[in-house]
């Protein structure tokens, strides 16, 4: 019996291993820099490396690609960014799991990049090897996502404001003019920044203009479970006219849900349809008037992350370190193909 | 009478079915409209019922035939497997891929759609079957050799479209849609039929096989059953296998909800309530004796709880902590422990009353 055990968890931990090697192994390394291996680190490398002319290293670490459709056009973004072309040298690192995380930021603090680009999947934990990336002169940049740990430990931080977010989107809404305000509200994961942004902007609001919100309830960025919430609601008999889902998974499952008991939604019909994210699809469904509105959350980050290099490169301060980048909103009633081409994800 | 109760209580089916009564007449007190049924239209003009009895029947559908598959692998095995939920995100990418090709919007499918769902049939019986030679061959306790695809599963089915998400629009394929909403007509939910056809053929399969009592001997005893002349490595790779066919089954039908796929939400967390279906059927986790129907029903009990929460607009942050207080609840009273002390304090309140020792005796023999 032990013996078996035993036996189970070793091929476990050797399960374990292998696939946090694969999940190292996808790091895709790049073209070895032809500069020399910089001696002088610690003092001001970020000039000495700029006029030495070579490529400028960074290591990138980001969450799984296979996440969401956010994080991919996120990747994808950074990958088109981040090339020999536009002078850089990068690395990247995937995982989902902090500790990993961690591990890679050590491996590049070795490899002795210049700049660490950060999205952490956790916010804590991150103090002491920031303060080895510190102390080995590696400048830290945080993308998407913030941590806590003392300011000084980064460069900046470029992220989304997500009550913004849920601000613009229920500014939309009051601007629509109904006469009353019956809502279904399909929540994220609970507790989640996005979540917590778009739900609370609009129970503000709601307990602000008297709007009735029928229900509130988690669908966990789940289409089916969306559609099974706003099935309940009609099965009951409820009558509503807005739903606001926090993802366009959601709106989704919401929208199969409406097309099932024959209730009509998108621009002037029956009922309101909002969601989050700006997919490709979701835009297009704002296209065909399906539904009415959908507010953007930025992935693209690569542009933001290169004017903050190439400033500290020519040695400028970052006078804000907390950078927070442009969203839009879009109305089903303007929104053009151009959008959909530029915007989607 | 007494003797009634102790033969009803000893029942398996005892439990998922006095939950689905209490959940039925809890329903019926607090809002008796709960089991109103009534004939509409979709968008498209069909006619089609709704309610919430056609909603719990028709959410269930792809747990309802996991457990199936979930039942035999806890039988054969002893354990479960994690992954049917990441085997579901793989089985339902193979099929969009099938029928999108290398198109991401396609305007006419690539191949009819059994062909695809055969294919992706295939795929999950070799993903099953993988699991199975890890548990079987290498006596990796289920839940750990599943565990590797629990993990690797949606980036796998993530990969295999290229991480893209194909969508299958209704100018493309109306019929792809059917089988997890309605055939146009026909104004019962598709998954309601998928899910009878899969136990008759599983039943079938039970009743006129021997496949159940060798897996049952294998899950009581391999050593045993290897020296009765059985192969316990087969039996249990079988049990994986038509988990792979059950798990490609539910992938068809999540995919066509909503003709396209998210690789990381797809049927998340499903293998927790899969598992959790077979608990309730009164099937005991470590193996052997099973009932296949008692699991079924534990689906369908899951369901009627989750839609009956939905109904009562339970707070989000609060949802989780009442379904954790009626599982709790459920899963220890479906314990062997429970049900012979139930059991048995029927008994020793028939026999206490003397009136007739002969009751007594009978509750041995049932």
């Amino acid at each position: 019996m032990t013996k078996s055990l035993k036996k189970t968890i070793s091929v476990a931990a050797a399960a374990f291993m292998c696939m946090s090697l694969a999940a190292c192994g996808s790091s895709a390394p790049a073209p070895a820099a032809t500069e020399a291996p910089a001696a002088d680190t610690t003092a001001a490398p970020a000039e000495t490396k700029a006029a030495s002319g070579g490529n400028i290293k960074v290591g990138i670490i980001n969450n799984d690609p296979n996440e969401s459709g956010y994080r991919t056009a996120n990747d994808k973004d950074l990958k088109a960014k981040f090339t020999a072309e536009n002078g850089y040298d990068a690395q990247f690192a995937y995982s989902l799991k902090n500790d990993e995380q961690i591990t890679a930021a050590t491996k590049f603090i070795q490899d002795e990049v210049d700049y660490l680009l950060l999205s952490a999947a956790d916010t804590a934990g991150w103090d002491s090897v920031l303060q080895d990336a510190k102390n080995a002169g590696v400048k830290v940049i945080l993308f998407d996502r913030t941590i806590d740990a003392d300011p000084s430990l980064y460069e900046a931080s470029i992220v989304s404001d997500m009550d913004k977010e849920g601000k613009t989107a229920v500014e939309w809404l009051k601007g629509q003019n109904l006469s009353e305000y019956n809502i279904i509200h399909i929540q994220g994961v609970m507790g989640s920044a996005a979540q917590k942004g778009r739900s609370g902007a609009l129970i503000d609001e709601a307990a602000a203009s008297g709007w009735n919100i029928l229900t509130s309830q988690t669908a966990e960025w789940n289409a089916e479970k969306a559609e099974q919430i706003v099935k309940s609601q009609i099965d009951s008999g409820a009558k509503f006219n807005v739903i606001y889902a926090e993802n366009d998974d959601m709106a989704k499952g919401a929208v199969a849900a409406l097309d099932k008991a024959n209730i009509s939604h998108g621009v002037g019909k029956d009922v309101i349809v909002m969601g989050f994210d700006c997919n490709k699809w979701a835009l297009e469904e704002l296209l065909n008037k399906n539904w009415n509105y959908d507010g953007q959350c930025n992935p693209f980050q690569a542009q933001y992350l290169d004017d903050v290099i190439k400033k500290l490169q020519n040695g400028e301060t970052i006078s804000e370190k907390t950078i927070i980048m442009e969203e839009k909103g879009f109305d089903a009633s303007t929104i053009t193909q151009e959008d959909v081409d530029k915007y989607g994800i | 009478m007494k003797n009634f109760l102790k033969k009803l209580v000893g029942m398996q089916f005892f439990i998922p079915i006095a939950a689905l009564l209490l959940l039925a007449l809890f329903n019926l007190i607090a809002d008796p409209s709960f089991f109103r049924i009534t004939l509409g239209q979709n968008s498209n003009g069909d006619p089609v019922l709704s309610g919430y009895l056609i909603t719990i029947l028709d959410y269930g559908s792809e747990l309802a035939i996991l457990a199936i598959g979930m039942t035999l692998v806890t039988a054969a095995t002893g354990g479960q497997d994690i992954s049917v939920g990441a085997g579901i995100a793989i089985a339902g990418s193979v099929i969009l891929k099938m029928l999108c090709g290398s198109n991401t919007r396609p305007t006419e499918l690539q191949m009819p759609i059994m062909l695809a769902f055969f294919i992706a049939v295939l795929v999950s019986i070799a993903f099953s079957c993988f699991n199975g030679v890890l548990v079987a061959y290498f006596n990796i306790q289920p839940m750990v050799a599943t565990l590797i695809l629990f993990t690797a599963g949606r980036s796998i089915a993530a990969w295999i479209n290229n991480n893209e998400l194909p969508i299958i629009s209704s100018e493309c394929s109306r019929s792809f849609s059917y089988f997890g909403n309605f055939i146009p007509g026909i104004p019962i939910p598709t998954p309601v039929f998928i899910v009878a056809i899969t136990i008759v053929i599983i039943m079938l399969l039970l009743k006129f096989t021997t496949l159940k009592l060798y897996t049952q001997s294998v899950g009581i005893n391999p050593k045993s059953s290897r020296l009765n002349g059985l192969n316990p490595e087969l039996i249990k790779i079988t049990a994986f296998a038509i988990l792979g066919v059950c798990v490609a089954i539910s992938g068809l039908i999540k995919v066509s909800r909503l003709s396209t796929i998210n690789y990381s939400v797809i049927a998340k967390d499903i293998e927790m309530d899969a598992i959790l279906a077979v608990a309730l059927g009164g099937n005991a986790l470590s193996g052997g004796k099973f009932s296949t129907w008692g699991s079924i029903l534990g689906a369908y009990v899951i369901q009627f709880l989750t839609t009956t929460l939905y109904k009562l607009n339970v707070s989000s942050d609060a949802l989780p902590a009442y379904k954790a207080v009626v599982i709790i609840i459920l899963v220890v009273a479906s314990s062997a422990t429970v049900r012979e002390k139930v059991g048995r304090f029927f008994k020793e309140l028939s026999s206490g009353n003397a009136s007739a020792p002969g009751a007594g005796k009978g509750g041995v023999k049932a």
